[in-house]
C-alpha cells in the first residue's frame, strides 16, 4: 500500500466520487439494477431540497456528482437541476437508458458546460443488451446515441455493466464507442438490488475474468472502469487507479429520499449512514457519521491474512461479499485465487435487498416468464 | 514526454481548476479535462496557489523558504502538473489579453 492509499483509507474531507440517484422511477426494468427501481418514491427529494443539497456538495469543494436512478430524466426538474450544479461548480456526469435524448433534449445537453452523459448498454448487439435490459432498450440506447453525436456533444460515454454474456464482446462494443468518437466505460456486475437475484448466472466465469483483466492491461488507457475491477490485481500487473475500497472514504451514494449509503452498491440499511435532511445536512453525515467513522478505521485482512494476494486485491468489493453472505473481512465471491467458491460454499444465506421500487406488474411478469439466460 | 520547469517560465494555475485541501495536501480538478491529481505536500499547495505572484517556480518556492530536500520533487511535482495543464504558463494567458 502506497502512503496516499493509506491516507485514501482514512476518508477525505469531501467524497471524490459521490453517486446521487435521483429518483427511483425508471422506464425499463433491468434485471441487474442496483438499485431495483422502478416506481417513484413519494418521499423524492423536492427540487428546492435538491438544490440545497448541489449547494452544499459545491461547500465542500465535491468536483462533480455521478447522477444516476432509476432514469433520472423521469424527474421534471431534471434539467433545471443539473443546470443548477454545473453552473455552480459542481460538474455533471450522469446515466441514462437515452429514452428521453431526443433531438431537442440532445441540443440541450450539449449546450451545457461540465457535462457528462453516459449511455448504458449491456451487449453489443440487441439481442444481447435487450436480455439484461429488456426488449427495445437496445434500439432505445442506439437513438439516444445518434442523437447527441447529431447534436454535436462531442465525447460522450457508453457505459456496459460486464457480464458472461457481454464479456466476450468487449472489443466489438469498444468499436461501437470509436464509431460516435465516444468513450467506453466498463464496471463490475454487482449483486445488489434485482442484481441479487440475477448475479449468479450473470457473473463472468473465472476464465472470463481472467481474459477480462488481460483486456484491460492492454486497452485499459481507452477504457474507463470507475476502478472497478481492482479484485483482478491478484492476477499479477495491477489495474491503474485506486486499488481500494472507496466505501465512505472517498465515495458515497445519495438515494432519492436523501439517505445516504457508505457504497454506491449497497442500498442496506446496515450501510445507511443518515440522511440529507438530518440537521447538519450531508456533510455532517460525512464528517461525522459513525458507520462512516468505523469504515475508515484501519481493517483487518481477516480470512485473507494468509493469502499473498492480499496487498493486490484488499480482499475486493464489499457489496459483493455483502450481498452474497461472505463476510466483509473475508474474499470476494469473484476472488480471482479461487478462495471465492469455497467461501460461496460455505455461505448458508445472505441479507436480501431491503428495498424494492419494481413496478408490481413488471415484477409478476418477470415471475412468470423467468429471464432465460446463456442461451448460446 | 518531460516538462522541464526551468523551461517553463511565469506560470499559474489554470483558471478551471478546482483546488481542494486535503489531510495530506490537495485534491486538484480540471473541469475541462476532468482530470483529478493529487498534490502530496501541504506546501506543494502553497507554492502552486502562489506561482502567479511570481516570475517562476524556483522565485516562487524561494519567497515561501521551500526546504532545499523538497525543490527537487517539487519541481517534479510541478512539471506533472504541467503537463496535465493543472499549470500552464501565464504569458500563454495574460499577455494577450
Amino acid at each position: 500500500m502506497t502512503k496516499l492509499a493509506d491516507q485514501m483509507k482514512r476518508g477525505l474531507d469531501a467524497p471524490i466520487c459521490l453517486t446521487w440517484e435521483l429518483t427511483y422511477a425508471c422506464n425499463l426494468d433491468c434485471v441487474h439494477c442496483l438499485s431495483s427501481s422502478g416506481r417513484r418514491d413519494p418521499r423524492e427529494l423536492s427540487t428546492d431540497e435538491a438544490i440545497a443539497v448541489i449547494d452544499e456538495l459545491r461547500r465542500m469543494q465535491v468536483f462533480y456528482v455521478n447522477i444516476g436512478g432509476g432514469e433520472p430524466m423521469l424527474r421534471r426538474d431534471f434539467f433545471p437541476i443539473i443546470d443548477h450544479a454545473t453552473t455552480s461548480g459542481v460538474g455533471v456526469k450522469f446515466s441514462t437508458n437515452g429514452t428521453y435524448i431526443d433531438t431537442d433534449a440532445a441540443r440541450r445537453l450539449a449546450a451545457m458546460d461540465y457535462l457528462d452523459v453516459q449511455i448504458s448498454i449491456d451487449g453489443a448487439d440487441a439481442a444481447t443488451n435487450d436480455l439484461v435490459r429488456g426488449q427495445g432498450s437496445w434500439d432505445t440506447a442506439r437513438r439516444a446515441m445518434d442523437a447527441l453525436a447529431a447534436a454535436d456533444f462531442g465525447e460522450f460515454k457508453i457505459s456496459v455493466v460486464v457480464t458472461r454474456e457481454n464479456v466476450t464482446q468487449l472489443d466489438d462494443l469498444l468499436a461501437i464507442a470509436d464509431s460516435y468518437g465516444a468513450q467506453l466505460r466498463i464496471t463490475r456486475l454487482r449483486p445488489a438490488g434485482r442484481g441479487a437475484d440475477t448475479w449468479h448466472q450473470l457473473h463472468p466465469t473465472d476464465a472470463q475474468q481472467r481474459d477480462l483483466y488481460h483486456w484491460l492491461l492492454e486497452r485499459g488507457d481507452r477504457v474507463l472502469t470507475g476502478d472497478s475491477f481492482f479484485h483482478l490485481n491478484a492476477l499479477g500487473d495491477p489495474l491503474p487507479g485506486l486499488n481500494l475500497c472507496g466505501a465512505g472514504r472517498v465515495v458515497c451514494l445519495i438515494d432519492p429520499v436523501g439517505d445516504v449509503y457508505a457504497c454506491p452498491f449497497v442500498i442496506h440499511d446496515e450501510f445507511k449512514a443518515g440522511n440529507v435532511r438530518d440537521p447538519g445536512g450531508f456533510a455532517s453525515v460525512w464528517n461525522s457519521s459513525d458507520l462512516f467513522a468505523e469504515l475508515r478505521e484501519p481493517g483487518s485482512a481477516g480470512a485473507c491474512a494468509s493469502c499473498g494476494a492480499y496487498d493486490a486485491c484488499q480482499g475486493g468489493c464489499m457489496a459483493a461479499k455483502f450481498f452474497t453472505g461472505l463476510p466483509l473481512d473475508g474474499p470476494d465471491p469473484e476472488c480471482v485465487s479461487g478462495h471465492g467458491a469455497a467461501a460461496l460454499a460455505a455461505a448458508t444465506t445472505a441479507p436480501r435487498p431491503d428495498q424494492d421500487h419494481s413496478r408490481a406488474r413488471a415484477r409478476a411478469a418477470a415471475a412468470a416468464v423467468p429471464v432465460t439466460l446463456g442461451r448460446r | 514526454m518531460t516538462v522541464h520547469t526551468a523551461t517553463l517560465g511565469a506560470l499559474r494555475l489554470h483558471p478551471n481548476v478546482a483546488v481542494r485541501p486535503e489531510p495530506f495536501g490537495a485534491l486538484a480538478y480540471h473541469y475541462d479535462t476532468r482530470r483529478l491529481v493529487f498534490l502530496r505536500h501541504p506546501q506543494l499547495v502553497d507554492v502552486v496557489h502562489a506561482l502567479h505572484e511570481h516570475a517562476d517556480l524556483d522565485t516562487t518556492m524561494d519567497a515561501l523558504g521551500v526546504a532545499e530536500t523538497l525543490r527537487g520533487p517539487f519541481q517534479r511535482a510541478v512539471a506533472n502538473l504541467a503537463e496535465a495543464c493543472i499549470v500552464i504558463t501565464r504569458d500563454s494567458e495574460e499577455d494577450r489579453s
